[in-house]
């Protein structure tokens, strides 16, 4: 079993501050059922000195889950919030003496936790950015979703590139397979398209490469080929929206079903291509987070 | 207090009888079985021995069939690699979706290497269908790997129909028996079983030895070349020592048989009456007519499996988890996710599995320990007030997740 510190192990077996707390003024509910850990945190917040008077949490998960509430109630009790919104998940990681690579997400969602529970008292709406996936990389806790999106974003393609940007695989080694196979997930079409371009060569039938677009030309194309795939999307409860246009990479914001849909890095390739095909050109679909609406 | 280890579907106890035969060869008797002098002659004879021990207890028609290597993920390789080698111009496996990681993550390599791969899906209680079996068996298949007894919830497949159904269309049928050997009767020579797999640290026998029993006359392609050890079907020097501890184990097995099907069984059934009766919203996964003798594979809801194991291992009980947070991975077991049992009970399953060490007296310390357990976790969990599920808990506690 995992080799938990004496003090995860302590704050397991008696946590501190839980079970539902009287007179909450803050709550925040976080994680996810399907991964098995999730937490709430109730503040109890005095409204003239924005101190958190009393905070208790109520989880269902495994024993660091259990023990990183335990932990982030004890760190947050009397601080300003302020003060506890600037407490990292590494603060409660380090409080508990330090969490195995695999369970560091505990300490996040203790976190994202806390935020909700601010934002809530606040009177704010939250809208988390945290996605986790398998994790990849034991020596640094690294998780497939980290990796994918930076590969993504900066177009990696080697694992040494993926090592110097996300520190994975560059530790023992033993995920380089795994690293190889999310290069090849991310970078297939693309590589597939360098290598071999699906567009034959022009040279013997005369016509003329492809005219090259203005910048408003390119914009409006882009737009009316998305308008011609948004419907596709709609019909399965989906939306997609362009954000941005910078250089190659085009930024949508995925919503409605599609946002958190499996399918997403699926849907994604598909617009992709199609984009790449309407543009003459190789261009990247980038997710970006969905905007927090005021 | 002494410990209570109700873990055996993971590993068993070495039988004190299996360690007293094994001592001698790594002693005395530490000649290699291959060479002429007497040294290795008396090593040859023990394995011979204890080849014809494993033979009787699968009751294989040869003892040539049985084939020694190191453990139960080694024979299932050896036996799904060499049926695509044997047949090339067949690229589709059929197998299950509950099968073990050794089937499973072989055979999602497979895909990329361009194999097809069929996984039957199971119902609610890990049941097949096998008309959607049947419907698949063509002769692009170049085999098809069952497990004999799912090693979390002890589920038994009908392997003896399946293989019937394959050979019929002339299809190499291979069972995953790991945690069925030793509890179920098998007698192989009347089945149109071709290849199985047994791994000897679940019968009681020591870790690093297995077996691939390959019936006579099924085309085979050895994994490891070299030596002309076990017929050349796998290279490399025999590990004598446990091989012989593996036959002292199967004839042990064979012994007990019954009391595995009785005692053991009622022992079981005690321990799940006892915790179902004194536990609430908790509920047996899996097919409860139709499993092995030892197994019980319980989902307390709204609670998380590790956080019972910590508290269950303070008390001195050993017992595993289907959660996720045991293994490593996020989601919980793909055995009970393809069962559809909800997240809320699938994080919250616990399997215990008895051997014929374990007492009557045990099963009721575990009956007593449980309860107290479950609630302690309940009292802190978001699903929970008082000594009730919320009403409408999924209603009433929904974390936000990107």
């Amino acid at each position: 079993m995992w080799d938990y510190s004496d003090k995860v192990r302590e704050h397991f077996f008696n946590p501190r501050n839980s079970g539902p707390l009287d007179g909450a003024n803050g709550t925040g509910d976080f994680g996810s059922i399907k991964c098995g850990d999730a937490l709430r945190l109730m503040l109890r917040v005095n409204p003239e000195t924005e101190v958190i008077d009393d905070a208790r949490f109520q989880t269902f998960g495994c024993g660091s889950a259990i023990a990183s509430s335990s932990a982030l109630t004890e760190i947050i009790k009397g601080k300003t919030l302020d003060e506890a919104l600037r407490v990292s998940n590494q603060d409660i990681a380090d409080y508990l003496d330090g969490l195995p690579p695999e369970k560091m997400h505990c300490s996040v969602m203790g976190r994202e936790a806390l935020q909700a529970a601010v934002a809530d008292y606040r009177g704010e709406s939250w809208k988390d950015d945290h996605e986790e996936g398998e994790l990849i990389c034991k020596c640094f806790a690294i998780d497939t979703v980290m990796i994918e999106d930076t590969v993504r974003a900066n177009s990696l393609r080697t694992i040494e590139e993926v090592a110097n940007y996300t520190k994975a695989g560059g530790g023992c080694s033993a995920c380089h397979e795994k690293i190889e196979d999310i290069l090849i997930a991310v970078n297939g079409r693309l590589y597939a398209r360098e290598v071999k371009p699906t567009r034959a060569p022009v040279a013997s039938s005369g016509t003329p490469d492809m005219p090259k677009l203005t910048n408003y030309q390119r914009i409006r194309r882009i737009e009316e080929t998305l308008e011609e795939i948004r419907p596709l999307l709609q019909r399965e409860h989906g939306d997609v929206t362009l954000v941005e246009i910078d250089g190659r990479n085009i930024y949508v914001e995925l919503s409605g079903a599609c946002q958190g849909c499996a399918m997403q890095a699926a849907t994604l390739g598909g617009v992709q291509q199609k984009l790449s095909e309407t543009l003459g050109e190789l261009v990247q679909v980038l997710p970006i987070a969905p905007l927090v609406r005021a | 207090m002494q410990p209570i280890y109700m873990d055996n579907n993971a590993t068993t106890a070495c039988d004190p009888a299996v360690v007293a035969a094994m001592l001698p060869y790594f002693t005395e008797q530490f000649g290699n079985a291959s060479s002429i002098h007497s040294f290795g002659s008396r090593v040859g004879k023990a394995l011979k021995e204890a080849r014809g021990q494993v033979q009787s207890l699968l009751g294989a028609a040869h003892d040539s069939e049985i084939v020694f290597n190191s453990c139960g993920t080694e024979a299932d390789a050896t036996a799904i690699l060499s049926a695509l080698k044997a047949n090339p111009e067949r690229r589709t496996v059929i197998t299950t979706t509950v099968e073990h990681p050794a089937i499973l993550s072989l055979c999602q390599w497979l895909e990329k290497e361009d194999c097809v791969v069929h996984r039957l899906r199971v119902d609610g209680k890990g049941r097949l269908d096998l008309d959607e079996y049947a419907s698949l068996l063509n002769d692009r298949v170049a085999i098809v790997s069952a497990m004999w007894a799912n090693n979390e919830t002890g589920t038994l497949f009908p392997v003896e129909e399946m293989a019937e159904m394959a050979h019929a269309q002339g299809i190499p049928f291979h069972t995953d028996a790991v945690q069925a050997v030793g509890k179920v009767a098998i007698d192989l020579k009347k089945t149109k079983i071709d290849m199985l797999s047994l791994s000897g640290h679940k019968l009681h026998a020591p870790k690093g030895i297995g077996v691939l029993y390959v019936r006579r006359n099924t085309r085979f392609r050895p994994l490891l070349r070299g030596g002309h050890q076990e017929r050349g079907r796998r290279a490399g020097t025999e590990n004598s020592a446990s091989i012989v501890g593996l036959g002292v184990a199967c004839g042990l097995a064979q012994q007990y048989m019954r009391e595995e099907n009785t005692t053991v069984k009622r022992l079981r059934d005690r321990l799940e009456r006892g915790i179902l009766g004194s536990v609430r919203n908790a509920f047996v996964n899996g097919d409860t007519l139709y499993r092995l003798p030892n197994t019980t594979s319980i989902a307390f809801e709204y609670v998380e499996g590790e956080g019972i194991l910590l508290l269950l291992n303070q008390q001195g009980i050993a017992a595993s988890s289907g959660s996720a947070c045991t293994s490593g991975s996020l989601e919980p077991s793909h055995v009970l996710r393809a069962m559809a049992i909800p997240y809320t009970a699938a994080h919250g399953t616990i399997r215990f599995s008895l051997s014929r060490y374990n007492t009557a007296q045990e099963v009721e310390q575990v009956i007593a320990a449980v309860p107290p357990v479950i609630a302690k976790l309940r009292k802190l969990s978001p699903y929970w007030s008082g000594d009730a599920p919320l009403a409408r808990p999924e209603e009433a506690f929904r974390p936000d997740y990107a």
